[in-house]
C-alpha cells in the first residue's frame, strides 16, 4: 500500500535534515532583497511603499528570537542605507535599535500572541517611519509631516503579509535538504 | 507563542557574558548608525562612491525590471485602449484637425521667430542631449524622492545635468557612478527650480512637496496673478536648466503662489534625455539702450 502523502516541497524527512548554510543565510538574504527589489518596482514621486526591508527585519526577530544577533542591524542597516535614499547610517541607527528594543521585549514578555506582536510592530514601524523623516529634515530637507501617513498606514496595514512572507520563507530556510549518513 | 527554551541564560555564568556581550554589540551597531548619520548630514556628499558602486553592481537586474516594469504597463494601457477606442478615436480626429491648425500657427512664429533672432545677431546655443537613458529604480519607501538613471560616465554624465522627458522636466543629476547616476527628482523638497508662467512669464520658484506636488512661490509677491490651469516652464535664471522646458500645471491657488501637478510623471515615463548644464549667455556690452536677451 501507499504511505501517508508528502507534499512535493518537504519530501521524505527520515534520515534528512535541514541544509546548515541556507538555514543560517536565508533571512538575512530575505531581507536584503527586501531592502533592493522594492525600489525597482516603480518611480515614486511620494513616499508609497512600506519600508520593507525593516518589515522583514523585525518580522524575522520577532518569528524566530535570536535567529539574528542583536548587531544585526549593523550589516543589514548598512545595505539598506546604499538604496534607501535616507541619510546614509540612518538604517545602521534605528535598526540596531529596534534589534534592541525588540530584545527587551522579548526577554519581558516570554509569551506573546498575534495581537501582541503586531501592536509592538505598529509601534516599532511607526516610530521609525516618523524618526526617518526627522533625520531626512535635520539633513536638510523640509518635508511636511502628512507626507508619512500614508506610507504609515500602508506600512501597518501590510505587516501581516510581510509575516506570513517571512514563515513561508522559514518553512523553505527548514526543508530537510540533506542527507544524513 | 511558547518563549524558546534555549534562549535563558539562568545561572551559567558564560551565557550570562554572552547575552551581555551581544547587548553591547548591539549598542556599539547604534553608536556607529549615529556617527555615520551625523558625518552624512555634516558632508552630504561623503558615502556617494559607496551609493554609486552599489547602484552599479545591481545595474543589471534594475535594468531587467525597469524593461518588465515598461511591457506590463503597456499590456494595461492596450486592455484599457480596446474597450475605450471608439470615443477615444472621435477625440483624437477632433485634435488632430486642431493640432494641424496650431502646427500651421507654429511654423509661422518659429520662421519670424528665426527672422528676428538673425536682426538681433543671436546664435541658438546646440541643445543635443548628451544621452538617453532610463530610470531603473527610485527610493520609493523614503521621503527623499531619487531615482537610479542607467547612465553615469560611461555616457559623459556630469553633476547637474538636467533630465526630461517628451513631456517636461524630471529633475537632474546629483551623484554620477561609472554606469549609473543619481537623479534629485523636482518633486524632492531639496528641489528649487526657477520658473515662469508659459503665457506671459510671471517668475516664481518651485519647490517639491515631498508628495508628488510642486509649491509654486511667486518672486513679486502682492496680488496673485496666477490661475487653475496655468503652465509653468523653467525660465533658466540663473542656469542649469534650460529656459522654456514645460514643468508643471497649476491645480490649486494659494495666497503667495499656488500648487501644481507635474507635467511629467517620472512613473509614466519610459525613456529621458540628459541635456547638457545650461548656462546663460554673458549680457551683450551695454549700448545707449541697455536691454539684455536671455535668448
Amino acid at each position: 500500500m501507499m504511505g501517508p502523502r508528502r507534499s512535493a516541497a518537504t519530501g521524505p524527512r527520515i534520515n534528512r535534515a535541514p541544509s546548515p548554510l541556507v538555514a543560517l543565510t536565508l533571512p538575512w538574504i530575505s531581507i536584503m532583497l527586501a531592502s533592493l527589489v522594492p525600489g525597482w518596482a516603480m518611480i515614486a514621486s511620494a513616499p508609497v511603499l512600506p519600508p520593507l526591508g525593516f518589515l522583514f527585519f523585525i518580522s524575522w526577530q520577532q518569528l524566530r528570537p535570536g535567529l539574528l544577533p542583536i548587531w544585526a542591524g549593523l550589516p543589514l542597516g548598512l545595505f539598506d542605507d546604499l538604496f534607501s535614499g535616507q541619510p546614509f547610517g540612518s538604517a545602521v541607527l534605528l535598526w540596531s535599535l529596534s534589534a534592541i528594543v525588540l530584545e527587551v521585549i522579548e526577554t519581558r514578555l516570554p509569551w506573546r500572541n498575534f495581537v501582541t506582536e503586531w501592536l509592538v510592530a505598529i509601534g516599532l514601524i511607526v516610530a521609525y517611519i516618523v524618526l526617518s523623516l526627522a533625520l531626512v529634515n535635520i539633513a536638510g530637507a523640509a518635508a511636511p509631516i502628512h507626507v508619512i501617513v500614508p506610507q504609515i498606514v500602508i506600512s501597518v496595514l501590510s505587516y501581516p503579509l510581510v509575516g506570513l512572507i517571512v514563515a513561508k520563507i522559514d518553512r523553505i530556510r527548514l526543508t530537510p535538504l540533506m542527507v544524513l549518513k | 507563542m511558547a518563549p524558546p527554551a534555549n534562549r535563558r541564560s539562568g545561572f551559567s555564568r558564560r551565557a550570562q557574558y554572552s547575552t551581555f556581550l551581544s547587548y553591547i554589540a548591539g549598542a556599539i551597531g547604534a553608536v556607529v548608525g549615529l556617527g555615520l548619520v551625523v558625518i552624512s548630514i555634516a558632508n552630504p556628499g561623503a558615502f556617494s562612491g559607496l551609493r554609486g558602486a552599489a547602484a552599479d553592481v545591481t545595474e543589471p537586474a534594475a535594468k531587467a525590471t525597469a524593461a518588465g516594469r515598461t511591457v506590463s504597463k503597456t499590456v494595461f494601457s492596450d486592455i484599457a485602449g480596446f474597450f475605450k477606442f471608439g470615443s477615444e478615436h472621435a477625440r483624437l480626429e477632433r485634435e488632430l484637425a486642431e493640432a494641424k491648425v496650431r502646427l500651421v500657427e507654429a511654423d509661422a512664429i518659429r520662421a519670424e521667430n528665426r527672422r528676428l533672432k538673425q536682426l538681433l545677431d543671436l546664435t541658438r546655443s546646440d541643445e543635443g542631449a548628451v544621452a538617453t537613458a532610463r530610470l531603473t529604480s527610485s527610493t520609493s519607501g523614503s521621503t527623499r524622492r531619487y531615482a537610479t538613471l542607467d547612465a553615469g560616465r560611461d555616457k559623459g554624465l556630469t553633476k547637474g545635468m538636467p533630465i526630461r522627458s517628451k513631456l517636461g522636466l524630471v529633475g537632474r543629476i546629483l551623484e554620477v557612478g561609472a554606469s549609473t547616476s543619481r537623479v534629485l527628482l523636482i518633486t524632492d523638497t531639496e528641489s528649487l527650480v526657477p520658473v515662469r508662467r508659459s503665457t506671459d512669464g510671471v517668475p516664481a520658484f518651485a519647490q517639491g512637496n515631498g508628495d508628488g506636488t510642486l509649491r509654486i512661490r511667486l518672486i513679486n509677491l502682492g496680488i496673485n496673478p496666477l490661475k487653475k490651469g496655468d503652465v509653468m516652464v523653467t525660465s533658466g535664471s540663473g542656469g542649469l536648466y534650460r529656459p522654456g522646458t514645460p514643468m508643471a500645471i497649476l491645480t490649486e491657488i494659494v495666497r503667495d503662489g499656488a500648487v501644481a501637478r507635474v507635467l511629467s510623471n517620472p512613473s509614466d515615463t519610459d525613456y529621458v534625455m540628459v541635456e547638457k548644464v545650461w548656462t546663460p549667455k554673458p549680457p551683450p556690452p551695454a549700448r545707449e539702450n541697455s536691454e539684455t536677451f536671455a535668448e
